[in-house]
């Protein structure tokens, strides 16, 4: 099997995000960065496959030269090798351009089945993987927790409002990850030396023949409006502070 | 040139879905600013009889795409129904559903339609005769205001935010060929296995009670599990209940988990950590229940309670009954 995993470096989830003063996007300085967690999913899912089926597992990232680190860590889970798409015209890329980026990497590659995550935890877009079905002209299956691999297609089960989807489809497609696919393993230490070894493309955006110029743009970044100050109610029964919450949910909130 | 503004209706089993009046609501209000049209798309197989109930949300025209082939949904049938009629109309803006079928559909219309699309929108309005999408990134630790520059101009809506508005119009209704040629459907639905709780999904929720590592047990879900029954309103959980194997996956809100909007939400035993707070920050009205006065969710909340969250909930729920009675 040729399995791709498609990841993006992300802030950690514990990260404090701050708008830049002028609006034109969030201070990075004090940033960890780590691997999408959706992306970890599906890079543990192609490993997971590729141990029970054989063959390969290509790890692609668009990002800054940081980027690398996340493809190190993926190639230390298990992956075998890594194209890095690298280039500063991409740094405000939209998810139609990411999406253009990857397919151009991949058109030249074989692929069976190509993993991304349901959506990166930065721009919670939520739209790379359909796009690059769409660009590379094969079946997307999204927000995915279960793979079941038979040979020329997959079953995956997805979850929807109110229910859970069993779909069957044809080989090759994409499958975006979701929570509770499977738990990512940690890179072992033996993994993290031969990941340093392991090989990874470098391309830029010229090299892979694609239009950097986005769709959307953000225009501006705004801090999340501002909460009111809220009450605390006090008092030392139990029972009466509950009959005051329901009181004001009732006459002041006016939501029960 | 691109004019009107369009939404893809969603409908499930031959019933059209909240979101698809949350929509049509919004998009008649940009319409109106524009002084254009409002249009609907209706995909489905047997569901013509729909059509005219979108006309109450202030539709002006209905676009009813009817064949066996786009029932159930699937992707690839769908986006290429959708597309077709899209082409030909070219509208400015198109705005669909951030439900998950939602979601699914827009990525791959904006990639079949090589257009911008800005998702889970928490506002949307006109500037400068453009669309200016407002959504949250970083999970609602700030916002972006999202502008495109190609047509049409895309956005999906979080459900449960927009408000609908009922305006009487008989809308027209026109019925296309959606031209999907099953063979080339790659894809199929074999089962569908319906949540038999009854409860709407968390993302759909009016009230959410939620329960964190204060819950201290799977056990001691039983008390918010009354108070949402009361309530009418569905169970969350943190993610360290989640990750405790106390609640299931689909519960978890935050970063990791849903983002939800609910009218009303109840914290309780849950400590605030920012990527809790990220996914349920954009609630309408908080409560929080926690015996350390410290804790960051007293940051969030409109109405906060210092206390053993076992003690008051009950109390809560007594006294929501006796109120509701």
């Amino acid at each position: 099997m040729n399995i791709i995993a498609c990841v993006k470096q992300v802030p950690d989830t514990e990260a404090q995000i701050k708008v830049k003063a002028d609006g034109s996007g969030i201070e990075d300085g004090q940033i960890k960065w780590v691997m999408n967690p959706y992306d970890e999913y599906g890079v543990e899912e192609a490993l997971r496959l590729k141990e029970k089926n054989g063959g390969d597992v290509t790890i692609v990232s668009v990002g800054p030269a940081r980027a690398m680190e996340t493809i190190r860590t993926a190639l230390a889970m298990g992956a075998d090798k890594g194209v890095h798409v690298s280039d500063p015209a991409l740094n405000n890329a939209d998810a139609y351009v990411t999406a253009a980026a990857l397919a151009a990497v991949i058109k030249g590659m074989p692929y069976d089945i190509i993993f991304c995550g349901q959506r990166a935890i930065d721009d919670d877009s939520g739209q790379v993987g359909a796009i690059l079905a769409e660009m590379l002209g094969i079946p997307q299956l999204t927000i995915i927790t279960k793979v079941e691999y038979a040979g020329s297609s997959i079953k995956v089960i997805k979850p929807i409002e109110g229910a859970q989807l069993l779909i069957e489809t044809g080989l090759p497609c994409v499958v975006t990850a979701q929570k509770g696919l499977n738990e990512p393993r940690y890179a072992s230490l033996p993994g993290i030396m031969k990941a340093k070894k392991k090989p990874v493309d470098v391309k830029t955006a010229a090299a892979l023949g694609i239009a950097t110029e986005t769709k959307a743009k953000v225009a501006k970044t705004i801090p999340p409006p501002a909460r009111p100050p809220g009450k605390i109610i006090c008092g030392d029964d139990p029972a009466q502070k509950a009959v005051e919450v329901a009181r004001l949910l009732r006459e002041e909130a006016k939501v029960i | 040139m691109a004019k009107g503004v369009w939404i893809v209706a969603e409908q499930r089993d031959g019933v059209l879905r909240k979101i698809s009046f949350e929509l049509a609501s919004t998009a008649r209000k940009l319409a109106d600013q524009l002084g254009e049209e409002m249009s609907a798309i209706l995909l489905g197989s047997g569901i013509e009889g729909l059509a005219a109930q979108l006309g109450k949300y202030g539709v002006d025209k209905v676009y009813v795409g009817d064949s066996p082939a786009l029932e159930p949904y699937i992707t690839e049938a769908h986006a290429a129904a959708a597309a077709k009629i899209i082409k030909e109309n070219d509208p400015a803006i198109l705005l669909l559903g951030a439900s998950v079928q939602g979601k699914d559909l827009a990525a791959r219309l904006a990639g079949k339609l090589a257009t911008g699309l800005a998702t889970d929108c928490t506002d949307v309005k006109i500037a400068d005769g453009k669309l200016l999408a407002v959504r949250p990134m970083y999970a609602g630790k700030c916002f972006g205001e999202i502008v495109t520059n190609t047509n049409p101009q895309m956005a999906s809506l979080r459900p449960n935010v927009f408000p609908v508005v009922e305006t009487a119009k008989t809308a027209q209704i026109i019925k296309f060929d959606p031209a999907v040629d099953a063979a080339q459907i790659k894809s199929k639905v074999l089962e569908v296995q319906k949540d038999t709780s009854g409860k709407v999904d968390l993302t759909e929720a009016n009230v959410i009670v939620s329960g964190g590592r204060g819950m201290k047990g799977p056990e001691g879900y039983q008390i918010l599990e009354e108070l949402a029954d009361t309530l009418g309103g569905c169970v969350g959980a943190s993610r360290a209940a989640v990750d405790a194997g106390w609640r299931p996956q689909k519960d978890q809100v935050g970063q990791t988990g849903k983002v939800v909007s609910p009218n009303l939400y109840i914290a309780c035993g849950i400590s605030g950590a920012i990527q809790h707070l990220a996914g349920m920050s954009s609630s309408k009205y908080i409560v929080a229940i926690n015996k350390d006065a410290e804790a960051p969710i007293f940051t969030k909340a409109d109405y906060g309670v210092v206390d053993d969250l076992f003690k008051v909930v009950p109390e809560l729920t007594a006294a929501c009954k006796k109120l509701l009675a």
